[in-house]
């Protein structure tokens, strides 16, 4: 059942235009990105090799790209989920979900895995151009392989927040405002807490900080359990908005 | 097969915010019933249907489908219902096979059982020819039929139709309904209008909600005598005073319609027609018409749905 609501969520945003607008905006951006980074690295490549213990491609290439990355899921989610519940919703063609004998949970895993099978090929379309380094450069395999759970991780985030959001009204534009919005929250909190015990819950709160340790290799389990965290919660609060829908109507 | 009660409510209500929905309806359908909810807009025909189709939750009441009670165990009570929201939940990106393949998915078909119902509910509709056609350029009529399709895949044994024909054209709307009746044998049938002409060509049972509550219940048959001839329509050429008519047998009240027609009302049953063809020989009226009136449905669905309420 999850898996028929997922491969129709799937389906349906690779027959829109926007899903591909999406792909082909964010790769285009992150392979210019990608090219200055490469370009960069060429020139400064003589002084580095006078260093010892010279940062290499993957310190200089491909973590700042994944980074990079991480601010295209934020402009790209909240366009991705927006429509998930709310167009549903408007074209009423929620009704054919809500009596079908399906559960809440099971409607909101399919249009969750849905959005993040989609979320997660755009994330390994951009995986292409680091890994294509590998012919030329050695990589660090590991670090790059946890810089993109990092990534993964983050985007399964923001698609859960996305979904909630989206199931909050009937206009898709609405959703998106608020999600891009709470994400960018989540996003900014820890600026300007330098200092102080407050800016420790900021900081633990923030959800690019949790990739930062990622990105060096670093596979904690309390930044995996963040997001984790962070995305059950929001699974929780659409379906218990779903099973509200039904009583409030 | 015909007789089993395939869907039971009991003091069924809902709220939307300050007006009451629905209020405490009470109904079994049974296999072979087709039910008529009629109602004006807004009567609560719709949230009816809603709550029936499990998409909405009511405030209070219990809704037995098949024997499976929708509230405890919704997904077996949803296995056996086939719903048709007011507009069909179709998705316009999609194509026929795609929308009908997607929902008998959903009602938990595998890919053979998936196909061959998707075959069998194509031809049963008519959507033969348009399995590839997108859905979102099809006219309004091969959708509603798309939806009806979409209700009849897992071979529920009891349909939700609302409002079937709305939008379609005189020839769709006559194929619609020999659908109907014709899908009626075998099920249990729920279909809401605000066409009366709709009830009287399809429906064997009818309800009518006014405000939320069920104001009449019944066999179509049943309503059409509950006025049975409570009027008789005459023609006198030489018409007496009207006080020598209102002094027949039965009579409450007459009316004057001119040119020496006049309509008698009297209790039902009992048409003093004797009595005034003996008198009107003897006293020499020249009675020319004599016609016992029926309140046609049309009539007595106004007088339910309007009537009362002024009444009140």
């Amino acid at each position: 059942m999850i898996r028929v609501i997922a491969a129709r969520e799937l389906r349906g945003l690779f027959l829109s235009p926007l899903a591909w607008t999406l792909l082909a905006v964010n790769e285009a951006l992150l392979a210019w990105v990608f090219i200055i980074l490469v370009n960069d690295f060429q020139n400064t490549r003589g002084r580095l090799a006078a260093l010892e213990h010279a940062p290499g491609v993957t310190d200089l290439v491909v973590a700042p790209l994944l980074r990079v990355a991480a601010w295209g899921v934020l402009l790209l989610t909240p366009v991705l989920t927006m429509r998930l519940f709310s167009e549903e919703r408007r074209a009423g063609t929620i009704d054919l979900l809500l009596s079908a004998p399906v559960s809440a949970s099971q409607i909101v895993l399919g249009k969750y895995l849905g959005v993040l099978a989609f979320l997660l090929s755009a994330v390994a379309l951009m995986a292409l151009m680091p890994l294509a380094l590998m012919a030329g450069a050695t990589l660090d395999g590991g670090r790059v392989l946890a810089g993109l759970l990092g990534l993964g991780l983050l985007a399964a985030s923001c698609a859960a927040a996305g979904l909630y959001l989206s199931s909050l009204t009937a206009q898709p534009i609405v959703a998106a405002t608020a999600t891009f919005g709470l994400l960018l929250a989540f996003w900014i909190v820890d600026l300007g807490a330098a200092q102080g015990t407050a800016s420790a819950l900021f900081g633990y709160l923030s959800l690019p900080r949790h990739s930062d340790a990622l990105l060096l290799g670093l596979v904690r389990s309390e930044d995996v359990a963040y997001y984790l965290l962070f995305s059950v919660a929001f699974l929780g609060l659409t379906i218990r908005r779903l099973d509200n829908l039904r009583l409030r109507g | 097969m015909t007789g089993e009660t395939l869907v039971a409510v009991e003091g069924l209500s809902r709220r939307h915010g300050q007006t009451q929905a629905v209020d405490a309806v009470s109904f079994t359908l049974k296999r072979g019933q087709i039910l008529g909810f009629l109602g004006l807009n807004g009567a609560g025909k719709s949230t009816t249907m809603r709550l029936l189709a499990g998409v909405l939750a009511p405030d209070a009441g219990r809704i037995l489908i098949n024997g499976t009670d929708l509230l405890d165990q919704p997904r077996q009570a949803k296995q056996a219902i086939g719903y048709l929201p007011e507009q069909p939940p179709l998705y316009r990106e999609l194509t026929v096979d795609e929308q009908l393949r997607y929902s008998a998915g959903l009602h938990g078909l595998d890919r053979a059982a998936s196909h061959r119902s998707v075959a069998r509910a194509k031809i049963r509709c008519g959507l033969a020819n348009v399995g590839r056609r997108l859905i979102g350029n099809l006219s309004k009529g091969y959708r509603q039929r798309v939806g009806i399709a979409q209700a009849l895949l897992h071979d529920p044994p009891v349909l939700i139709l609302d409002e079937p024909t709305v939008g379609l054209d005189p020839i769709q709307t006559r194929e619609m309904r020999a659908l109907v009746r014709e899908l009626g044998q075998e099920r249990g049938v729920i279909l809401s209008t605000h066409l009366l002409p709709e009830v009287q060509a399809t429906c064997s049972h009818v309800q009518i909600m006014r405000s939320g509550r069920l104001v009449f219940a019944g066999a179509l048959a049943e309503l059409r005598q509950q006025r049975q001839s409570a009027c008789l329509r005459i023609g006198l050429n030489a018409p007496p005073p009207v006080a020598d008519l209102a002094r027949l047998p039965a009579v409450t009240q007459i009316e004057n319609l001119g040119g020496g027609q006049f309509r008698l009302h009297h209790a039902a049953g009992a048409a003093p027609t004797q009595t005034l063809l003996d008198q009107a020989r003897a006293n020499g009226w020249e009675l020319w018409e004599l016609t016992p009136e029926r309140a046609s449905l049309e009539q007595i669905f106004v007088e339910l749905t309007l009537g009362r309420e002024t009444a009140e």
